[in-house]
């Protein structure tokens, strides 16, 4: 215990470190596009945590980052790499708005958790394609998923023109009042005018949740072995792809349910594109975050910061600074974290 | 003595991994030319040593000479510069190129223009394995090569670099007995060249046939250092271990009346199956093991030995013939390991690392790898760490597992400390049928004395076990019957008084019994 506490304070400090050495290599490229370093990461510090609002985007662009970050983080458990975090994105927020604005009659102690489970269901449904073709004959999950987010996308795209648009839109109509969920300024209302909502809760109960699962439960247990070592786990006579058939579906459940947020929480409708990469942000959550859900949680603020940053310091840099100071503070993240589990092996090995 | 006439001396030599002594003031000196083996347990510094020598730790005390003078070796570099090589137990070579183009990896010889001279580097390849006799094809592809092939091309890349002090760490750990006989006469050939030749090793029957002086190490110190003639082979155990150790384990022999009356556990009919590959690995194997004995499986590697536990232990589906467990027949399509286990089933995996263990997961999660859906040890919702925790405790006692620490990773035990760990949770299922696959490979004497006397008293407690080992003393010590497996048969069947080494070994080279 006392070693592990020591471990995940290292791993903090590294990883504190890790993103003020991309902010310092960051301040070059502000430099360079003739701006103040100094003013912009004050304005984006003020913007994204000191003021309220701001502090609400912060939250809300974390939300779904969250999911689809223990979404990547499951399937990484047993080595699979679910890049289709996206697709299924995209498919959990269609079936959930299509139950939220099609049952309009149901109260919402029926409708809300209805949509959630459409959600749910809809990133497994997608995710069981690859999850299948995987087990039944090898198919490599990292192509099979990249395909199904095309589809997903070409699908979605094609039901809302051909059926579902409200004219002179690309969205659908609005699900029922029923099945909307409560803003955080609700209960703090120095939020008032962001869309953050209590998905964040539920994100939040999803990390204890997969935490246990990982740690806690014979599913786990199963899970971590087969990821690193299936032969072994295969020997001990765990089934094998009953384990992976189940951590596919979870991971692409918890990737439809990143959809929650957008759907029911902020504009109550489908909309294209509505995901902005999220699925796909997914991945770096779950790396910076070390597989880990609180890990996840940390990075999941961190990029969900530098996302609605792009807004704060728009007036100052280019919206590219962000996506540099992104890139950086995963390549900073990644490595000395690799660096740090060395230098720790050193020490309890050497 | 003359200082000037060692090849290599260590002298004092200390290395700490934290508060651990790998060594602790150990001292080694060869001549030039000898073979020299250096033996002790799993965990006794032996390798810590060699690759202090060969640069890859810096010792935090003592001193080097080569060739009678001092030196530092920061690197594996450093060592190569001083003609000094090494062959790891993993063999580090790259599957997809020649055995030629492995050889002058880092030092290719360049020709016109900068380009490869892949002429020269073969020609200089072919010329070292005429040289020392290691037949090898320099055009060969190394993914097409065997185990034995694969050695002697790390030895080659150490003469290619010019080594004159060869380290070999366990060297016939991957060898089969054929094998070994023709690598032992590959050593001698590189001795009479001058060669130095360090042996790690704990197969004391090794030592006494092909080293010339043996060093013995135990708990980070060299307790002794011999010319080879003179010792035996429970000597240098006794040194070793610093107990007397037993090589037989006592045991009272299952007579044929008994076993006649004794109920059939397992009874394999006809079966045929397929290996990884795609060709036929079992051809119509039949074989019936009884209650309460053991029946030793001897054969060269590869002729089905793995198939046949793979069938028996779920992970593989047979293409026809029957299997009975306890009478009850084995249905193919919905056979699994863990309905196997469910029937009674033990089974310690040939390959402890692939197979029998999660090196990353701790002692205690790996004692219950297969057993962890027991409800002593889980429910659905949660799994009891406390109580493996202590069934964990209680099995490192029992065994004797060192270093007593369930929540230690399993992958920083020795070999022999991990095999120990398999057998204890296969054990403890208290099993009707065991098949138990190399128990003893990599293993030190003391856990090899310990594991054949545990497999013994499985027999004893009932169980009817299923033993394939490629060490033929093994199964000669250990069996009640033995049968041959050549090309997926059973070739013939020996009670334990019949059989000799000798007839054993010309039935598993396909010959016929006398």
């Amino acid at each position: 215990m006392n070693k592990n506490t020591k471990a995940f304070l290292i791993n903090l400090g590294v990883t504190l470190a890790a993103v003020l050495a991309s902010l310092v290599v960051g301040a070059f490229f502000i430099l360079l596009v003739h701006a103040n370093p100094a003013l912009v990461y004050r304005r984006l510090f003020e913007g994204v945590i000191l003021n309220p609002y701001g502090l609400a985007q912060t939250l809300f662009k974390a939300t779904p980052l969250i999911m689809t970050g223990l979404a990547l983080a499951l399937g990484f458990k047993a080595s699979i790499f679910n890049i289709g975090a996206e697709g299924q994105m995209v498919i959990g927020g269609f079936v959930c708005a299509w139950l939220g604005f099609t049952f309009t009659g149901l109260p919402a102690a029926l409708l809300v958790p209805l949509c959630l489970a459409g959600a749910f269901a809809g990133g497994m449904l997608w995710a069981s394609v690859p999850a299948v073709l995987k087990i039944k004959t090898g198919a490599h999950e990292v192509i099979t998923t990249i395909m199904m987010n095309f589809i997903a996308l070409a699908l979605t795209n094609y039901l809302i023109t051909a059926y579902f648009h409200l004219p002179e839109t690309v969205h659908t109509q609005l699900i029922a009042g029923s099945a909307a969920l409560p803003r955080l300024d609700h209960y703090v209302p120095a939020f008032r005018g962001s869309p953050a909502n209590v998905t964040l809760f539920m994100a939040a109960a999803l990390c204890f949740a997969f935490w246990w699962l990982i740690w806690k439960t014979p599913y786990g247990y199963e899970t971590r072995a087969i990821g690193l070592n299936p032969s072994a786990a295969e020997t001990g006579g765990i089934h094998i792809n009953r384990n992976l058939l189940l951590t596919f579906l979870i991971s692409g459940g918890l990737s439809g349910f990143a959809a929650v947020n957008f759907i029911m929480g902020y504009k109550h409708y489908y909309e294209e594109g509505f995901t902005q990469g999220v699925g796909f942000m997914g991945i770096a959550v779950a790396l910076v975050g070390q597989n880990n859900p609180f890990g996840i949680i940390f990075a999941a603020l961190l990029f969900g910061a530098l996302s609605h940053g792009t807004l704060v310091i728009n007036a100052l840099v280019p919206k590219d600074i962000i996506q540099i100071l992104q890139a950086l503070v995963i390549l900073f993240v990644i490595s000395s974290n690799l660096l740090a589990k060395k230098y720790m092996a050193r020490l309890t090995e050497d | 003595m003359d200082k000037t006439a060692y090849e290599i001396e260590l002298i004092g030599v200390t290395k700490k991994f934290g508060s651990l002594y790998a060594n602790k003031g150990a001292s080694l000196r060869v001549r030039k030319g000898e073979i020299h083996a250096l033996v002790g347990e799993n965990g006794a510094g032996k390798s810590t040593l060699m690759k202090v020598l060969y640069g890859m730790y810096r010792p935090d005390a003592g001193e080097i000479r080569i060739r009678g003078e001092a030196v530092s070796i920061p690197s594996p570099k450093a060592a190569i510069d001083l003609k000094i090589g090494m062959v790891h137990q993993h063999f580090m070579l790259v599957k997809t190129l020649t055995v030629a183009e492995n050889v002058i990896l880092g030092e290719e010889p360049v020709g016109n223009g900068g380009a490869l001279d892949y002429a020269k580097a073969a020609a200089g390849t072919r010329q070292l394995i005429d040289k020392f006799n290691l037949i090898l094809d320099p055009d060969a592809l190394v993914a097409d090569l065997s185990v034995g092939e694969e050695q002697r091309l790390e030895i080659l890349k150490l003469l290619y670099r010019k080594a004159d002090i060869l380290i070999l760490d366990e060297p016939t750990a991957v060898l089969t007995p054929q094998e070994i006989k023709y690598f032992f006469d590959i050593i001698r050939k590189l001795s009479s060249e001058g060669k130095t030749v360090i042996l790690i090793t704990h197969k004391l029957k090794e030592v006494l046939s092909i080293s010339s002086s043996v060093t013995i190490m135990r708990q980070g110190v060299t307790v002794a250092s011999l010319p080879t003639a003179g010792t035996s082979e429970s000597g240098l155990a006794q040194l070793m271990v610093g107990r007397p150790v037993v090589f037989q384990v006592e045991r009272a022999l299952r007579t044929a009346g008994e076993l006649e009356k004794s109920p059939a556990v397992l009874e394999v009919k006809d079966l045929t199956a397929m290996s990884g590959k795609g060709h036929t690995a079992l051809n119509g194997l039949s074989l019936e093991i009884k209650k309460g004995e053991i029946f030793g499986l001897a054969g060269v590697e590869g002729n089905g030995q793995s198939e046949l536990i793979e069938v028996l232990t779920g992970l593989r589906r047979p293409v026809s013939g029957s299997v009975k467990v306890l009478g009850e027949a084995i249905d193919p399509a919905g056979n699994s390991a863990r309905k196997m286990f469910s029937l009674g089933l033990a089974h310690v995996p040939e390959d402890r690392h692939k197979k029998g263990l999660v090196l990353d997961y701790s002692v205690a999660e790996n004692m219950v790898l297969g057993r962890h859906r027991e409800p002593a040890f889980s429910t659905p919702a949660r799994m009891n760490f406390e109580g493996i925790a202590a069934f964990a405790a209680r099995m490192i006692g029992d065994y004797g597992i060192y270093p007593p620490r369930p929540q230690l990773r399993a992958g920083a035990l020795s070999g022999g400390n991990q095999q120990k760990i398999v057998v204890a949770r296969e054990l403890s299922r208290l099993p009707r049928l065991l098949v138990v696959a190399q128990p003893t490979r990599g293993v030190d004497v003391g856990a090899i004395e310990f594991i054949h006397k545990k497999i013994i008293e499985t027999r004893d407690a009932g169980c009817a076990v299923l033993l394939i080992s490629a060490e033929l003393p093994e199964i000669l010590s250990l069996s009640d019957r033995i049968g041959v497996i050549y090309r997926g048969r059973i070739a013939d069947v020996f009670g334990a008084k019949e059989a000799t080494e000798e007839k054993l070994g010309l039935l598993m080279m396909g010959g016929k019994a006398g």
